[in-house]
C-alpha cells in the first residue's frame, strides 16, 4: 500500500500515467478490431520510393509528429516557470520564422523555386534569428515593463503571422530543394524531426544538470523579489527565458516548414501555442510558475500527439478530434486539481478510520 | 468636475481621443470613398455587433483577473447549431435561439465550476472549452450550411432600422435618398453594453466583480463569496458569447467549422485597448466598446485604401496594442513611484 502511495506522489506520475492510459486505449482498440494486440508498439522498416530504408510504425509517427510541440514545450516550460505566464505567440513566431527562411531562400515574391537564391544557412539563420528577436521583444515587455505575459505576447500573436504573410507576399512559397527538405524528412532510417527534438532536449537537460540555470529560473519564478534581493538579476533571467522560448519556436518553425518544404504562413504553427501550454500543464507543472520538470513537459507533448494519433486511428476526423482532446484535458486537470485531491484524501482517511473502528 | 483624472481615466481618454483622431483622419483621406457618411460608422457597428457582446462579457471576466478564450469557438458552435437546426432539423428559429442561450449558460456553468470551485487555471479550462466547442462544431456538421429557409430568421437578418429624422441622410449619384440604418444586432449589442455598464456600476454583483479582481483576499475578508462571484462571471461571459453568436449568425447567415477563429483574441485586445487590465480590478465596459470601434476602424481604413493586404490590419492593431500596453505599464510605474 505504501509503495503505491509513493508512486502516485511522484512528480512524473501523472504524465506517465496518462501516456500509459492512451497506450492502453490503443491496445484495447486493436484487440477489439481484430488487429495484432500490440500493433501500436510494433516498429517495422519500410523501403521508400527513393530506395531508402526507414522506420515505420505508430510510435515512430507519434515521435515524429510530436517533435515541434516537444521543442516548443522546452521553451514554454522555462517561460511558465520564470514568469508565471504563458507565451501565446510561439505559433505565430513559428510561422514568421518559416516565412522569413523561405522568403530568403526563394527570393521575395517568388513562389516556387528548385534552386536556392541564397545559401541554405542564411535562410535558416535568419529564420531562427527573427524568432530569437521576437523572444527578446516579448521578454523585454515582460521583464522590464512588468506587463502580464499573456498580454505582452498577444502583440506578436497577432502581428507575427501577419508579418510572415507580408514577407511571403501573401502566397505559399515552395522551396523544392532536397537539402532543405532534409530537416523534415529522414536522416538514415530515423525521421530528422525526432533527432532535432532529441538534440534540443539533450542540450537543455545538460544545461539544467551542469549549470545553475534551473535554480535561477525556479527561484525567480517562486519569488521574484526575494530572488532579486538574494542577488539574481531577475529581469535578465526572465528575458533569457523568453529568448530561449523564441529560439525553440524558430527551430520548430524551420522543422515544420521543411516538413512541407513550403512556407504556408497561414497554417504553420496554427494553435500550436495551445498544445505547447497544454504539454506543460499535462507534465504536472503549475502554470502559476515556480518549480518545473522538463521531462514532464516533454512526456506531456508526446502524450498530446499520442492522443491525436489515437483518435485518427479510431476514425475520428481531424475537425472533430478537439472534442475528445478537450475531454481528456479536463479529466486530467480535474484529477490534478487541489480540491479534488483533498476530497479523495478525506475519503481515504474516512475509510481508514472506519477500518480501525 | 473637480474629480482628479487618475491613471485609468487618462487611458480611457487617450483611447477615445485616438478613436476620434483615427476616424477624422479617415474622413479627410478617404472623403471621396464615402468615409464621411454616417453609414460608414454604422457599418462598423453592424459588422462588429457580435464582437461587442463578446467583449462586454470578456471585460467582466478580465475584471475578476481571469480570462475566457473559449468564446470564439462558442460563437462558431452557436452559428453551426442555428444553421443546422434550421436547415437540416427543421426547427423554428426562436426555439433554436433560446436553446443556444441555454447552451451558453450550461457551458459557462461547467467552466465556471472548474475555475471557481476546483481552482484550475482559467486559461487551461477555457482552452479545453475552446477545443470542445470547436470540435462540437464539426460534430454537428462538417459542411458549410447557409441559412435560407427560416422566414423569421431571414427577416430578422435583413431588417433595416432607419435612423429617425433622416439624420446623416444623403442623396446618392442617382438622386435617391439614402437613409442611414442599423441592423437589429446593433440594438442588441448596444443594449448589452448598457446593461453591463449599469450592472458593473450599480449592482452588488457588479461591485463585487471589481472587489474580487482588485484583491480576492480582502474581498473574502469583506465577506464576499469570491468563488460564487467568479462562477457567475464565467456564466455571464458564456451567455454573452451566445448572444454574440446569435448576432454573428444574423450577420453571416451561415455555419462553418472555421468561423470566428481568433475572435477571442480580438475581444481581449479590444478590452485591453479600452483600458481593462488583465490583472483584474481595473476597467470599464464603455472603454471596451471604444476598443472594438478602434479595431473596426482600422480594418475599414485598410479596406478603404484598397491596395493594402488585409494582414496590415493585424499589424496596425498589434502596434496599437503594443502602444497601449506600454503606456499602461508606464502609468502604473509612475503611480508606484508616487506612492513610494
Amino acid at each position: 500500500m505504501n509503495k503505491i502511495k509513493k508512486i502516485t506522489k511522484m512528480q512524473l506520475f501523472l504524465p506517465i500515467f496518462s501516456m500509459l492510459l492512451v497506450m492502453l486505449v490503443n491496445v484495447i482498440y486493436d484487440l477489439v478490431s481484430g488487429n495484432a494486440p500490440f500493433g501500436f508498439f510494433s516498429i517495422s522498416t519500410q523501403v521508400t520510393s527513393s530506395g531508402n530504408t526507414i522506420l515505420y510504425g505508430r510510435l515512430i509517427d507519434i515521435l515524429n509528429r510530436g517533435s515541434e510541440v516537444a521543442i516548443l514545450a522546452i521553451g514554454m516550460t522555462l517561460v511558465v516557470s520564470a514568469s508565471a505566464g504563458t507565451d501565446i505567440s510561439v505559433g505565430s513566431v513559428m510561422s514568421l520564422s518559416g516565412g522569413m527562411c523561405c522568403m530568403l531562400l526563394a527570393g521575395y515574391g517568388v513562389t516556387n523555386v528548385s534552386e536556392y537564391a541564397r545559401p541554405l544557412w542564411v535562410g535558416i539563420g535568419a529564420g531562427i534569428l527573427v524568432a530569437v528577436v521576437c523572444g527578446l521583444f516579448n521578454g523585454f515587455l515582460v521583464a522590464y515593463l512588468n506587463i502580464q505575459p499573456m498580454v505582452a505576447t498577444l502583440i506578436l500573436w497577432s502581428a507575427g503571422r501577419a508579418i510572415g504573410l507580408l514577407l511571403c507576399n501573401s502566397a505559399i512559397v515552395y522551396v523544392r530543394v532536397p537539402s532543405f527538405q532534409f530537416f523534415g524528412s529522414y536522416v538514415g532510417f530515423l525521421p530528422t524531426p525526432i533527432l532535432i527534438a532529441a538534440i534540443c532536449v539533450l542540450i537543455m537537460a545538460l544545461l539544467l544538470k551542469f549549470t545553475a540555470l534551473g535554480t535561477f529560473v525556479q527561484s525567480v519564478g517562486i519569488n521574484k523579489k526575494a530572488a532579486r534581493i538574494s542577488g539574481f538579476n531577475s529581469a535578465k533571467i526572465i528575458l533569457m527565458c523568453y529568448a530561449i522560448c523564441g529560439l525553440c519556436a524558430g527551430i520548430a518553425g524551420i522543422t515544420a516548414t521543411s516538413r512541407i518544404y513550403s512556407a504556408d504562413t497561414n497554417n504553420i504553427g496554427l494553435n500550436m501555442e495551445l498544445d505547447a501550454i497544454l504539454a506543460v500543464a499535462l507534465g504536472g507543472n503549475s502554470l502559476g510558475g515556480g518549480k518545473f520538470n522538463l521531462a514532464g513537459s516533454i512526456i506531456g507533448a508526446y502524450t498530446i500527439q499520442a492522443i491525436t494519433t489515437t483518435l485518427y486511428a479510431l476514425g475520428v476526423s481531424s475537425a472533430q478530434a478537439p472534442v475528445f482532446k478537450a475531454i481528456v484535458v479536463i479529466l486530467i486537470v480535474v484529477i490534478q486539481a487541489e480540491p479534488v485531491r483533498e476530497y479523495f484524501k478525506k475519503l481515504s482517511a474516512k475509510k481508514a478510520a472506519a477500518k480501525e473502528a | 468636475m473637480k474629480k482628479k483624472l487618475n491613471g485609468n481615466s487618462i487611458l480611457l481618454l487617450i483611447t477615445v481621443i485616438l478613436f476620434v483622431v483615427m476616424y477624422a483622419a479617415g474622413c479627410i483621406v478617404y472623403a471621396d470613398k464615402g468615409f464621411t457618411h454616417l453609414q460608414t460608422f454604422l457599418n462598423i457597428l453592424i459588422n462588429n455587433a457580435g464582437l461587442i457582446c463578446i467583449t462586454a462579457g470578456m471585460t467582466c471576466v478580465m475584471l475578476t483577473g481571469g480570462i475566457d478564450i473559449s468564446v470564439g469557438s462558442v460563437v462558431a458552435m452557436d452559428c453551426m447549431f442555428l444553421a443546422v437546426g434550421m436547415e437540416h432539423w427543421g426547427m423554428k428559429s426562436p426555439v433554436l435561439m433560446l436553446l443556444v442561450l441555454v447552451i451558453g449558460v450550461v457551458f459557462g456553468i461547467v467552466q465556471g465550476f472548474c475555475i471557481a470551485y476546483l481552482d484550475i487555471q482559467p486559461f487551461i479550462v477555457t482552452m479545453a472549452g475552446m477545443f470542445f466547442a470547436r470540435g462540437m462544431t464539426a460534430v454537428i456538421c462538417t459542411d458549410q450550411v447557409s441559412i435560407v429557409s427560416d422566414a423569421f430568421f431571414v427577416k430578422l437578418s435583413n431588417m433595416k432600422l432607419n435612423i429617425p429624422f433622416n439624420i446623416g441622410a444623403y442623396e446618392n449619384k442617382k438622386g435617391i435618398l439614402q437613409v442611414p440604418y442599423v441592423r437589429i444586432t446593433v440594438v442588441i449589442a448596444l443594449l448589452v453594453v448598457l446593461l453591463i455598464f449599469l450592472m458593473l456600476k450599480y449592482t452588488k454583483f457588479g461591485r463585487s466583480i471589481y472587489a474580487v479582481g482588485g484583491n480576492s483576499q480582502s474581498a473574502t475578508l469583506m465577506g464576499l463569496d469570491v468563488r460564487k462571484t467568479k462562477m457567475k462571471t464565467y456564466v455571464l461571459a458564456s451567455f454573452l458569447a451566445s448572444v454574440g453568436g446569435i448576432c454573428y449568425c444574423l450577420n453571416t447567415m451561415c455555419g462553418t467549422t472555421t468561423q470566428a477563429t481568433g475572435l477571442e483574441m480580438d475581444a481581449i485586445s479590444s478590452a485591453v485597448i479600452g483600458g481593462t487590465l488583465l490583472t483584474g480590478g481595473v476597467g470599464n465596459v464603455g472603454g471596451s466598446l471604444v476598443g472594438v470601434l478602434i479595431n473596426g476602424t482600422i480594418s475599414t481604413l485598410v479596406k478603404s485604401h484598397g491596395k493594402l493586404v488585409s494582414s496590415w490590419a493585424n499589424i496596425v492593431t498589434a502596434i496599437l496594442l503594443c502602444f497601449f500596453i506600454v503606456l499602461q505599464a508606464i502609468l502604473s510605474k509612475i503611480k508606484e513611484s508616487k506612492k513610494a
